[in-house]
């Protein structure tokens, strides 16, 4: 091999340590590392072979496939037919779309007067920069009021499924207990990066739900980017720090309170719409952060009921419980 | 604007707002709140149905301040107050009929977040049954769905989480498919709001444009109400669903979730697309058949079964069949008839479900059929009920089932193409009903012999012992004869209701 330099000279340059550091065989920190590969995880022949007949057995009996025609002969058939179904679903709708008006067409049927008046006075008549805000926050409220349920419900059924009962007895306990143990525990990278992420993080969410009239965001993003720092938050640093501000508890006010809050703002501008009442609500300039009547407040529940609906769905598929 | 015509919106808000508050009290507090939302809702929605009535128009209520293509709007005549205060009477019935089986079954933390299931899928039903506008009732589907999925698997054993999960990957296809089609629909009318669609498809229908789009958008949106509600090839999810979940859930899933689908699917053939349209699509024809093939399978399954309450979740995907039958028939009678017997089989099945549960009681909770011998003798009122249900089913005169089977059998005269195969459906239906559930009934008033009760452990249950069950039970049975006995006000009123609704 030709080299310009010797060799005991050139392994004392930067470039050859960064070359080493790069290989994994020198870690400037650690001194010599050593890298072996990962043992492949060892299997049981015994073990596998065994649960495959478990399997087996188990959906022969439950339905009792040696003398039931009417599932076997229907497994065959579903093979066929569910392939053949999707392709004439596939191939319907491609025929279909290919009839449907072109994309971005001005005189598409869906550039109608409903677009143009949300354009054109959206920022007069609601007051908000942001028209999409303006639209599903006050033109179509009662869609939003739905949809904020819509995960409110959710989390209820993921409670259903997943929460555990500590009255239960020894058993819940112990698994709660156990997972307290097994949890990661000061994971230095981990806990340095939460450090110095989870608290811009939280501060944009609640920046991108505070601006939601008046720029790209919302209520709906805003939690998100709220719940994934909780989420992240709790990951470094563990149940117990998290449980001194964010218990069920907590969830359960802030959800009712949120989404009460909502229902009573909704239910009134609903109301004196209805009857023809003027609303009290001042819609403020437009650009302010103080504007736009009731869609600040609604973007802030709705902010709330996200960024829990996220967090409890994180603790519950990992612990079921608080 | 009369305060009566604000009550539709305020029941939506009231129970969309019961769900939350549900959420912070106790399984008791949360029970008694549910009771008293329920009756609240009833009430107002009697009052509004009398309001309507007494007009004889319908009303537009806008929601917000601005009009409706910009807005939201719901829209209420006769029919949809006639439905609201019906789909209460049944809630109310079924929530109090399934008490005692709700608090054996579920645990106890878990108690409130029934009530809130219960609340969020009875402001869904009230939302799709007002609403005028496609997209707010695709937000409330939404609802709906997950809700009947809590209400399946509250009661935590293996086989209501597989009946969960099949009711979900099921229910999400479905409301995949009507989601696209209104995506199709906005796309090619430009609006959301029912009456605007129904202007704008009009004139499509007139230009011949956008002909195959539009007949595709009908298809997507029947084909998924259709696997919502059951109709027969998507049916597998129901018996598990309807089996294994906790009393008030299957009498609630089986009596209210899928008529309010069902409901809708009227709505987008009469008020979105039209029906003349719907009836040139060809559609309906597909309808018709699956009906009728429903009307058999189901009943022929439900003779297979050997677990009572299996038995009767089959019988639902015959009755189902009949309901989409009606729909196939493509006349307005056809129509009445269908929501006809959308009421009646609300009423019946949910009787069914509560008297079921009354005999299986008396018979050491075992659903076998051959441990319900005798069983109309330990508790006589269930077993009087689950009689009365029977012959409603079947079609015997007096019941309500009769009545909606003379309206298919008068509806199908009017279409001359299907009358035969109508007809022999009928029959065939009839006859099957009557094996499965007077099976039933002469088993049960077969008397036991007396070794074998002490044996098994059987109890008598008198009309006290379960003074909530046996009250439900009256209601039902009360209901029942009230529909079989006097029709012609309903029949009147689902007849002025429709004419309002086109």
């Amino acid at each position: 091999m030709s080299r310009k330099i010797p060799k005991k000279e050139y392994e004392k340059t930067l470039s050859f340590r960064l070359k080493q550091w790069f290989e994994g065989t020198k870690d400037p920190f650690l001194n010599t590392v050593e890298m072996k590969p990962q043992k492949e995880a060892e299997r049981d022949e015994d073990i596998d072979w065994k649960r495959k007949k478990e399997k087996r057995q188990r959906i022969e009996r439950i339905y009792d496939l040696a003398h039931n025609w009417e599932i076997r002969s229907f497994q065959g058939f579903y093979k066929v037919f569910s392939g053949v179904f999707c392709l004439f679903l596939v191939a319907m709708l491609l025929i279909a779309v290919s009839y449907l008006p072109s994309y971005g067409h001005p005189e598409n049927p869906a550039n109608n007067e409903v677009a143009k008046r949300y354009i054109e006075n959206g920022l007069e008549e609601t007051g908000a920069v942001n028209i999409v805000t303006g639209m599903i926050l006050d033109y179509r409220a009662f869609d939003t009021l739905g949809e904020s349920h819509v995960l409110f419900i959710a989390t209820c059924t993921v409670l259903i499924l997943l929460r555990k009962d500590k009255t239960k007895g020894e058993g819940g306990r112990d698994i709660e207990e156990s997972d307290r143990v097994y949890e990661p525990k000061n994971d230095v990278i981990l806990q340095t990066a939460a450090r110095v992420l989870v608290p811009p993080i939280m501060i944009f969410g609640i920046y991108v739900i505070l601006c939601g009239h008046l720029g790209p965001g919302g209520g709906f993003s805003g939690g998100a980017i709220i719940g994934a720092g909780l989420i992240l938050y709790l990951n470094a640093f563990g149940f117990r720090k998290t449980e001194r501000f964010f218990t069920g508890k907590t969830y359960k006010i802030l959800s009712v309170s949120a989404l009460g809050c909502y229902c009573l703002a909704k239910s009134y501008s609903f109301y004196t719409g209805a009857n023809h009442i003027e609303s009290v609500i001042p819609l403020g300039t437009p650009g302010a952060i103080l504007s736009s009547g009731l869609i600040l407040v609604l973007n802030i529940c709705v902010g709330i009921v996200v960024a829990g609906t996220m967090y409890t769905f994180y603790v519950m598929f990992r612990k079921g419980g608080y | 604007m009369a305060f009566v015509q604000n009550f539709p919106f305020i029941s939506i808000l009231l129970s969309l707002f019961a769900g939350p508050v549900s959420s912070a009290l106790s399984g008791k507090w949360a029970k008694r709140l549910n009771l008293f939302v329920i009756t609240v809702i009833g009430m107002m929605s009697g009052a509004v149905l009398i309001f309507v009535l007494g007009t004889g128009q319908e009303y537009v209520y806008r929601m917000g301040h601005f009009p409706a293509p910009w807005g939201n709007e719901i829209r209420v005549g006769i029919l949809e107050a006639a439905m609201a205060l019906f789909f209460c009477i049944i809630m109310f019935l079924c929530v109090i009929g399934g008490a005692l089986e709700r608090e054996l079954e579920i645990e106890e933390s878990k108690q409130n977040l029934y009530y809130i299931m219960v609340n969020l899928l009875l402001c869904s039903l009230l939302a799709l049954i007002y609403t005028n506008d496609l997209f707010t009732a695709y937000v409330f589907v939404e609802i709906n769905t997950i809700s009947a999925c809590g209400l399946i698997m509250i009661r935590q054993t293996g086989r209501t989480f597989e009946a969960a999960v099949r009711y979900m990957i099921m229910s999400l296809l479905g409301s995949g498919l009507l989601l696209l089609g209104i995506c199709f629909l906005y796309s090619l009318t430009g609006h959301l709001l029912m009456s605007n669609i129904r202007e704008q498809a009009a004139l499509l229908q007139a230009t011949g444009e956008y002909h195959i789009p539009l007949l595709v958008a009908i298809c997507l949106m029947s084909v998924g109400i259709a696997i919502k509600s059951a109709l027969y090839p998507f049916h597998t999810w129901l018996p598990d669903a309807y089996g294994y979940s906790t009393l008030s859930s299957a009498a609630i899933l089986s009596s209210l979730v899928s008529k309010g689908y069902i409901f809708l699917l009227a709505k987008i053939f009469y008020r979105v697309i039209g029906f003349d349209i719907i009836r040139e699509s060809k559609v309906i024809n597909v309808l018709f058949v699956f009906g009728v093939a429903g009307m058999i399978m189901g009943s022929l399954n439900a003779i297979k079964e050997n677990d009572i309450n299996r038995m009767i979740a089959y019988s639902s995907v015959a009755q189902i069949g009949y309901i989409y039958m009606g729909f196939g028939l493509g006349t307005t009678s056809g129509i009445i008839a269908s929501i006809y017997h959308i009421v009646s089989h609300a009423a019946t099945k949910s009787l069914l479900f509560v008297a079921a549960s009354g005999i299986t009681d008396a018979s050491s909770k075992s659903k076998n059929f051959f441990d319900l011998t005798g069983a109309g003798y330990r508790n006589k009122l269930a077993g009087v009920a689950f009689t009365v249900g029977s012959l409603s089913m079947v079609g015997f005169p007096m019941f309500s089932g009769f009545i909606s089977k003379l309206l298919f059998a008068q509806a199908a005269m009017e279409n001359r193409h299907k009358i035969m195969i109508t007809m022999i459906a009928l029959a065939i239906s009839v006859i099957l009903n009557a094996v499965y559930f007077m099976k039933t009934v002469i088993r049960i008033y077969t008397p036991e012999k007396k070794t074998v009760v002490i044996d098994k452990g059987f109890e008598e249950i008198s009309f006290w012992e379960q003074p909530a069950k046996s009250a439900a039970l009256v209601c039902f049975i009360a209901l029942n004869v009230f529909l079989g006995l006097f029709s012609e006000p309903v029949i009147g009123l689902i007849e002025r209701g429709l004419a309002m609704f086109a």
